[in-house]
């Protein structure tokens, strides 16, 4: 991919981002939290492929400790939003 | 050295990459903007999870299938073919050991202390940042980001010289918010002396640092740009007082969604930059909402100094102006023939634990007709939405909590306001007195209820701002002075004789 499609799927981003983030109900503002940062651990992405990468070793290394770093994020970040999510019930009628 | 013009030629590994690949990264970022969709509304929460797990998966699949560890030789006609098991092992290892910590956390941390594990959190993402910014510059070839002589593409520098310094940003000035809010730091604010000179000065540096690194790509510029980030982060948020810590946190959410963004301009992945960019303006609206419900504009939140003199303010508040007191058993009968009681808590009530006797009184009141409903001020607790979570915890149904703007016009219907744990938010006076610190402040509106029931530990004490409330001395405001939850549960006795 070229510059100008990355720069430009990422300001169609950004207002993708803009829009579905107002709507998001204040009460869930917490949870939006927690979930965007599991998602942002999507960086382990880089991390993984410095892991298995041949040549130099100190760069490997790194990205085995970016890997554990962000999987902490990951699975803390979404198993924490369920479990607040599970808590919101709706009145027993 | 000389810069052999990077930004048209496509790097090799990158133009290589397959279709199937570019297309897993790219659902897995429309999964993680489902994810953020289905936040509109409780109900969809749920199914809206469960995307951004699966879109998760996908992305974390993809790469360990494609980017698998080879042994010299490369890849062979099989997909296990020639795979080093040795370097599998250690990334699998990796990922076990944070899986391991992250499920434990997530289990075993109050809610009250959600805001502690949002800034560690916020930590974690910077410095992963940072890691796999300096390991693409260690190895660029392996990223497809440089020539085969080493030298890395124009463009990619830039990118990554700005993903790390808003990566290490991110890591330190998250520490910094997580010893505050942790309490292994005070809440006070830190300030030294020409502190806007020095922070402008380092950020300007930085600038010119990544600037010079398109020209010369050496280990120093890479490293000083590295350090001078995270000296930054750490002198940004020392001077941030307490108080303003929901904005400082939902402004690190913001840093760390730009630091990924950084990063997949490095990596050249979709994935990455439709997350950025969610996140990013995820982060960014939640501090306007926040610095709105406080009535601050984000620049002064940023230069910091807030909060720092509400203790020595507190002593000359009290005044002595009368005011009632009232039982717990006054309060119970009051209660109990009202009509619609609203219910405005603040952080005091989670902090004397107090919310679960609440929801008990709610349920009485319930059971004698009495409508109940929960005002939510937005920055009731330490971080955006943290007092529903609250509520939620101690079983309140989320369609008897409501946000201020929808709630405020009710009070004037209500028989009875209970404020518990909560003073600032509560005050008149930010409606009406133009030389009040919190004026402009929006507040919920409790003294226009016919009754004002406040439960506070004593006459002393201020709120966070350092103010006295107008509200105590109104011929309409009664004070219960207890512990939140002692004051909570004499009530429920009351009530259920």
């Amino acid at each position: 991919m070229d510059f100008i499609s990355i720069l430009s799927i990422f300001v169609l981003a950004v207002f993708v981002g803009y829009f579905v983030v107002w709507s998001v109900t204040p009460a869930l503002h917490t949870p939006l939290m927690a979930v965007t940062n599991a998602i942002s651990s999507v960086i382990i992405v880089g991390a993984l492929i410095a892991g298995a990468a041949t040549g130099a070793p100190l760069a490997k290394w790194l990205g085995l400790v970016a890997v554990a770093m962000a999987s902490v994020n990951i699975f803390g970040g979404f198993a924490v939003t369920q479990r607040m999510l599970a808590m919101y019930k709706k009145k027993e009628r | 050295m000389a810069v052999q013009g990077g930004l048209t030629t496509l790097p090799e590994a990158v133009a290589v990459t397959p279709a199937w690949v570019l297309l897993a990264y790219l659902v897995a970022g429309v999964c993680f903007i489902l994810a953020l969709r289905g936040l509109s509304s409780p109900v969809s929460s749920r199914r809206g999870n469960r995307f951004g797990m699966f879109g998760m998966a996908l992305a974390l699949v993809t790469t360990l299938v494609h980017y698998r560890p080879f042994l010299p030789g490369g890849p062979g006609a099989n997909l296990l073919d020639n795979i080093d098991w040795v370097v599998a092992g250690q990334i699998l290892g990796a990922i076990a050991v944070g899986a391991v910590i992250g499920l434990v956390t997530a289990r075993k941390i109050a809610m009250t202390q959600m805001p502690q594990l949002v800034a560690a959190f916020h930590s974690l993402v910077g410095m992963a940042a940072v890691l796999v910014g300096a390991a693409a510059y260690l190895n660029p070839l392996a990223f497809g980001i440089a020539e085969p002589d080493g030298l890395i593409h124009l463009n990619s520098r830039i990118e990554m010289g700005l993903g790390v310094a808003i990566g290490a940003i991110t890591f330190s000035g998250s520490v910094i918010a997580f010893l505050k809010l942790n309490g292994n730091m005070s809440g006070k604010p830190i300030m030294l002396p020409l502190r806007h000179v020095i922070n402008l000065g380092t950020l300007l540096a930085i600038l010119g640092l990544v600037g010079y690194f398109t020209q010369d790509q050496s280990q120093w510029i890479f490293w000083t740009i590295t350090a001078l980030s995270f000296a930054i982060g750490f002198l940004l948020i020392i001077p941030i007082g307490g108080a303003d810590m929901p904005v400082v946190v939902s402004m690190l959410n913001s840093y760390s969604g730009w630091a990924a963004a950084a990063m997949g301009f490095t990596l050249h992945n979709s994935a990455m930059i439709i997350t950025g960019a969610l996140v990013g303006s995820s982060g960014a609206i939640l501090s306007y909402i926040m610095c709105k419900a406080m009535n601050r504009s984000f620049i002064s939140v940023i230069a910091g100094g807030f909060g720092g003199d509400a203790v020595a303010a507190g002593g000359a508040a009290a005044s002595d102006r009368p005011w009632k007191r009232g039982s717990a058993e006054d309060a119970a009968f009051l209660m109990k023939q009202a009509e619609l009681v609203i219910i405005a808590p603040g952080y005091g009530m989670a902090v004397a634990q107090a919310q679960h006797a609440v929801r008990e009184m709610a349920d009485l009141l319930k059971a004698e007709g009495v409508e109940v409903k929960y005002a939510i001020h937005p920055v009731a607790g330490r971080m955006p939405g943290h007092m529903n979570v609250l509520l939620a915890e101690a079983n309140v149904p989320y369609d008897e909590v409501f946000e201020l703007e929808d709630i405020n016009a009710e009070f004037s219907r209500a028989d009875v306001a209970f404020v518990i744990g909560a003073n600032d938010v509560t005050n008149p006076a930010a409606k009406t007195d133009k030389s009040s610190p919190i004026y402009g402040m929006p507040v919920l509106d409790v003294e226009k209820a016919k009754t004002v029931l406040f439960v506070k530990r004593s006459m002393g004490g201020v709120g966070y701002a350092g103010v006295d409330n107008e509200l105590f001395y109104r011929d309409n405001t009664m004070m219960l002075l207890a512990d939140a939850k002692k004051m909570v549960e004499e009530i429920v006795k009351s009530l259920g004789h």
